[in-house]
């Protein structure tokens, strides 16, 4: 592992009340690639993923230990202003969830929050979100339009630009094409090949041959530990540990 | 399959079963019936009678003019104002205080048994006799405050037994708000009242308007409660001088028109007005309802 590290994990351990969902989880996730967690339902792999958020926070009775730095500064440390981490660590969630608004609202919620205002300004992160987005061609002329009226395809890329719009450096897939046709998976998957030239990308995926197109580094998650963590050719074509093996090669799911 | 189905429909040693079947069937159809006719009968016989009644004695002198024994004529200007200014305060009063109570116990409280607890003593709230309310409103604001018998009084006792209404319906809509909206909102580096403010509300909105019409409605239709709280004067107002000075709405009119001055006549009139009131105000809410959830 050559590249930079933009999220070193450091002994995290997660409880949702006496539950341990995470058990001592380190890992150093590398910037400008795509990093899939994978592991089969429950494993914890969603849990982790919103613990680089905090959108565990939300969770009631949940506790966390151990540390969790971006560029390295731990976000979980006392006087971390949470809605800051959250616009560097953007998240897009399983289904689309744009607001029953416009997609230009939609797209201008991020920025507005963080205080952008000016109009040519507005307009001109809407445009280059939705061009980075790959989805600027089908909407520029419906901009005004409810952003519900939309496919799930277009809705699920909708919320990609509308994450990219608050200019994170990580953004954080939850599934996020698990609901979708594979044409429109396809497209977000080109997306995200994309998009690891500005970005990193962290998504989580139940889907092998996602993950085997295209990460290039990948955590199997098994009960709430973290089983192995390397290159995605490694964990598909060389598995060190067995319960890894019997996993990519569809053993057990 | 056809054939086998239409012979064990037939069997005959059911037939005795199938014709009490048929028997019970038309009996309870006839019942039900019944039961729909009367309620709807009496419903457009009520609604008959009073407009009826009402419209002979529905004029314009009545709806512009105030009693005066002096000249001997018979108004309820007052009472039509009176009824607007107490819509007014109740409403500014309560639903600041309704909503943020809602606000507060659906997306802030922590502490579940004590949500239970609220909602519980607001379901309660709901239940109990407008005239204990009535009761209650006469102790403290007449009594215990000083205020004189006038519209604030009145509507700070309505305030009370609204509250809960109001409350409890912007609860079920903000409810009603899928999570991922709150979640998006989050993702995105808005804070809690941010998230509320834009997403939450905007989209719980047709909840808190239907709630709060059904609450005028309310309003409008009270007697009880005003009776100690609001009183009986029948003498036209401003709105300042409203606050403290016995001032009736429409409702205890009627009550003082039908049974201490025997203007049977008046107070038909005044039913037939709210009657009308009552079916705008439902009509309201139903469409405003659905017009806002576009």
């Amino acid at each position: 592992m050559d590249t930079k590290t933009i999220i070193d994990v450091e002994k995290l351990n997660l409880w949702y009340g006496d539950h341990h969902a995470l058990k001592d989880i380190s890992m150093k996730i590398p910037a400008n690639r795509i990093t899939a967690l994978i592991g089969p339902s429950g494993c914890g792999k969603s849990t982790f993923l919103r613990t680089i958020n905090r959108m565990n926070d939300l969770v009631e009775g949940v506790k966390i230990t151990g540390s969790i730095r971006y560029k390295g500064e731990d976000i979980y440390a006392p006087n971390v202003d949470v809605n800051n981490v959250r616009k560097n660590i953007g998240m897009v969630f399983q289904k689309a969830n744009l607001f029953p608004m416009s997609i230009f609202d939609n797209i201008a919620y991020g920025p507005r929050t963080h205080g952008i205002t000016n109009k040519a300004k507005l307009n001109e992160i809407v445009e280059r979100s939705l061009k980075d987005a790959a989805i600027w061609d089908e909407v520029k002329d419906r901009l005004k339009d409810n952003a519900l009226g939309f496919s799930g395809g277009q809705q699920q890329r909708l919320c990609i630009a509308r994450t990219l719009a608050v200019q994170p450096d990580i953004v954080l897939m939850d599934e996020s094409t698990s609901a979708l046709d594979p044409i429109s998976t396809g497209k977000i998957e080109d997306l995200c090949t994309r998009l690891k030239e500005k970005y990193t990308v962290i998504m989580v995926t139940h889907n092998m041959q996602q993950a085997v197109r295209i990460s290039d580094y990948c955590a199997f998650f098994l009960l709430g530990d973290l089983v192995e963590f390397g290159t995605g050719e490694q964990i598909f074509s060389n598995p060190q540990n067995p319960k890894t093996e019997a996993y990519v090669t569809g053993r057990f799911g | 399959m056809a054939e086998m189905m239409t012979s064990s429909v037939s069997t005959p040693d059911d037939s005795g079963f199938a014709f009490r079947r048929k028997v019970k069937n038309h009996v309870m159809k006839a019942v039900l019936y019944g039961s729909a006719t009367v309620t709807v009968s009496l419903l457009l016989f009520l609604i008959g009678y009073l407009t009826y009644k009402g419209s002979q004695y529905i004029t314009i002198e009545l709806l512009t003019s105030q009693t005066s024994y002096i000249k001997g004529t018979i108004g309820i200007l007052p009472n039509l104002v009176n009824t607007l200014y107490l819509i007014f305060i109740t409403m500014v009063l309560a639903l600041p205080i309704s909503i943020g109570a809602a606000v507060y116990l659906t997306e802030y409280a922590t502490n579940r048994k004590l949500v239970k607890l609220v909602e519980f003593a607001a379901g309660t709230l709901v239940g109990i006799p407008s005239i204990v309310f009535g009761l209650v409103g006469m102790l403290l604001f007449t009594q215990l405050m000083g205020l004189q018998q006038g519209l604030l009084a009145g509507g700070l006792t309505l305030v009370i037994m609204i509250m809960p209404t109001i409350m409890r319906t912007t609860q079920e809509s903000l409810k009603s708000v899928p999570n991922a909206y709150r979640e998006g909102a989050l993702a995105l580096g808005a804070g809690k009242w941010r998230t509320i403010r834009t997403v939450v509300l905007p989209n719980a909105v047709n909840g808190i308007v239907t709630g709060s019409i059904l609450a005028v409605g309310r309003i409008v239709s009270e007697s009880a409660a005003l009776l100690f709280t609001a009183g009986f004067g029948l003498v036209l107002h401003g709105f300042i001088q409203s606050l403290e000075a016995s001032s009736a709405t429409l409702t205890v009119a009627l009550y003082v028109y039908a049974s201490e001055r025997g203007e049977t006549g008046v107070a038909f009139a005044i039913a037939l007005i709210l009657m009308i009131v009552t079916f705008i105000l439902n009509i309201a809410a139903t469409y405003g309802a659905s017009k806002l959830k576009k």
